[in-house]
């Protein structure tokens, strides 16, 4: 053994390890009763208090999640040309930052580096620049003001970036994809059906009766395949329906109505096509039920 | 018998400094809202750590669950959301967990900067701290693509864009997101690894760094 217990050598460890065998107890740095004023022991007194806090913290957070279910949308589809991209809303500042001409365009590098750049460099550096022995904050001018300056600018951005998604769904008539889920999962709920799937493809509805020559020469006058494709199948990234199996979700009445009138980005048919045209594509698309 | 337990083990390792810095330091009276209640101020950074905790313990159990592939991550959230029992729960500690660690740190921040707490000679403990709040937002960022949802997938877009528009080196910094071309399977993977592994492991070490400075150089004193 390379370090016996052997008196005469200077330093003693705990068997032939590296720890050393204390002779005395005074290496043991002070503790909190060495510290003058109403201090107290972290444990178990004050961890007993913070594990309180921490308790009803914990109580609250959990209330939320129970209150609120995490948000889920559609499965993402790359060709989806009309969704609205929103980041997490502790992006949104730097992303309304970015809008702005003096900051994008040419001018991007300023945007992405310059502003963001100073900013959190001198966040980041912060002890480096306000290197006074003062620590009240009112006794800081600089530094508060900065500070100040830079939350309200933040909330300011936030703002603006929020009320503008706002105003955008607003104005392209869009529920957030992860609301309509819900909602529609409620309401299958509610009629005591499964909630529709969004993982699972809808079953492909044939068409039926699909080489009507009549009907054939109305779709290309009205030119109904330019939006909803030459195969009928709409166009899901664009919100544009599927005529597949329209008949099981509106009747012929339904169906005239919203082809005289149009609907959402669909036009009026009602000067294209004669009532008669009208009356036999809407008989025709009533027929388009899924075989039983 | 606990003291002989605690006295065998501390002759073998001499752990008493190691539990007075731990867990027997002094809680000093500016900083205990039992004394007085505007000190509630000092909860932030523990909050945030006890949030941090949920984060891990959450993602954990998601993980058990999750499947990073363009095919069926999207299908495995849904399931993780509607079919597993309390899945919904442990999603949503996840995902409010997310926005309310960036609304502690942001406290914490806000109380160090304005008490003066970063100044000598505590600077690098501030800069830590700010390294971790770097860390986060990344955390945030890599976290937000995973359930492959359209609204994950333009956030990402719109995110690697404005990685791209960065002068000299914004192409490299999109190669290097995105893993190709553009934002696909490759992407999803490479979140999944930087969010689950790359970001937890620097995390830790910076905030092993952080709790070591604050032991080493004590809470600020009074104003």
């Amino acid at each position: 053994m390379a370090h016996g217990n052997n008196s005469n050598e200077k330093v003693v460890y705990v068997g032939d390890s590296r720890v050393r065998k204390r002779e005395t107890v005074n290496s043991i740095p002070p503790d909190y009763t060495s510290f003058p004023g109403r201090s107290e022991a972290f444990i178990p007194n004050f961890l007993l208090k913070e594990w309180m806090v921490g308790c009803v913290v914990l109580v609250g957070f959990l209330v939320l999640t129970i209150a609120e279910p995490p948000p889920l949308g559609y499965p993402a589809d790359p060709t989806n040309s009309a969704f609205i991209p929103m980041p997490d809303w502790y992006f949104l500042f730097l992303y309304q930052l970015l809008k702005y001409p003096w900051v994008s365009g040419s001018y991007v590098p300023l945007g992405v580096m310059g502003v963001p750049g100073v900013a959190f460099g001198s966040l980041l550096l912060a002890p480096f620049l306000d290197t006074g022995k003062e620590r009240r904050f009112y006794r800081r001018p600089i530094a508060t003001t900065l500070m100040l300056l830079s939350l309200v600018s933040c909330y300011y951005l936030t703002k603006v970036s929020w009320d503008h998604y706002q105003h955008e769904l607003e104005i392209t008539n869009t529920v957030p994809e992860h609301i309509e889920r819900e909602e529609k999962a409620r309401e299958a709920a509610a009629s005591g059906e499964e909630p529709p799937s969004a993982t699972k493809p809808k079953e492909d509805v044939a068409l039926v009766d699909a080489d009507n020559a009549g009907v054939k020469t109305i779709m290309e006058k009205a030119k109904c395949m330019t939006c909803h494709g030459t195969d009928l199948k709409g166009q899901a990234g664009a919100k544009i329906p599927s005529l597949h199996g329209v008949g099981d979700l509106l009747d012929k009445a339904q169906l005239t109505e919203i082809v005289t009138n149009g609907k959402g980005g669909m036009p009026a048919f009602k000067d294209t096509l004669s009532a008669e045209e009208i009356d036999t594509l809407t008989t025709w698309l009533a027929k388009q039920k899924a075989a039983q | 018998m606990f003291k002989s337990v605690y006295n065998w083990i501390d002759e073998r390792l001499d752990v008493t400094p190691l539990w007075r810095d731990v867990a027997d330091h002094e809680v000093p009276e500016h900083v205990n809202p039992a004394h007085h209640f505007s000190a509630f101020v000092y909860c932030f950074g523990g909050l945030t750590f006890f949030i941090t905790v949920i984060q891990i313990l959450s993602g954990m159990f998601l993980t058990m669950y999750y499947v990073p592939d363009i095919i069926n991550a999207y299908a495995s959230v849904d399931y993780l959301q509607h079919k597993v029992p309390f899945g919904s729960i442990v999603r949503g500690m996840h995902h409010w967990g997310a926005s309310l660690v960036i609304v502690m740190m942001f406290l914490h921040t806000l109380r160090v900067f304005f008490t003066g707490s970063y100044k000598a000679p505590r600077e690098m403990n501030w800069v830590v701290g700010m390294l971790i709040f770097f860390i986060m937002l990344g955390l945030g960022f890599t976290g937000y693509l995973l359930p492959w949802d359209n609204k994950a997938y333009f956030a990402t877009k719109v995110g690697i864009q404005i990685a791209d528009s960065v002068p000299y080196i914004g192409e490299y910094i999109k190669v290097f997101l995105q893993g190709g071309d553009i934002v696909g399977a490759t992407t999803l993977t490479r979140f999944f690894a930087i969010h689950v592994f790359f970001l937890p492991g620097a995390l830790l070490a910076l905030l092993a760094a952080h709790f070591l400075m604050i032991r080493k150089q004590g809470i600020a004193g009074p104003l």
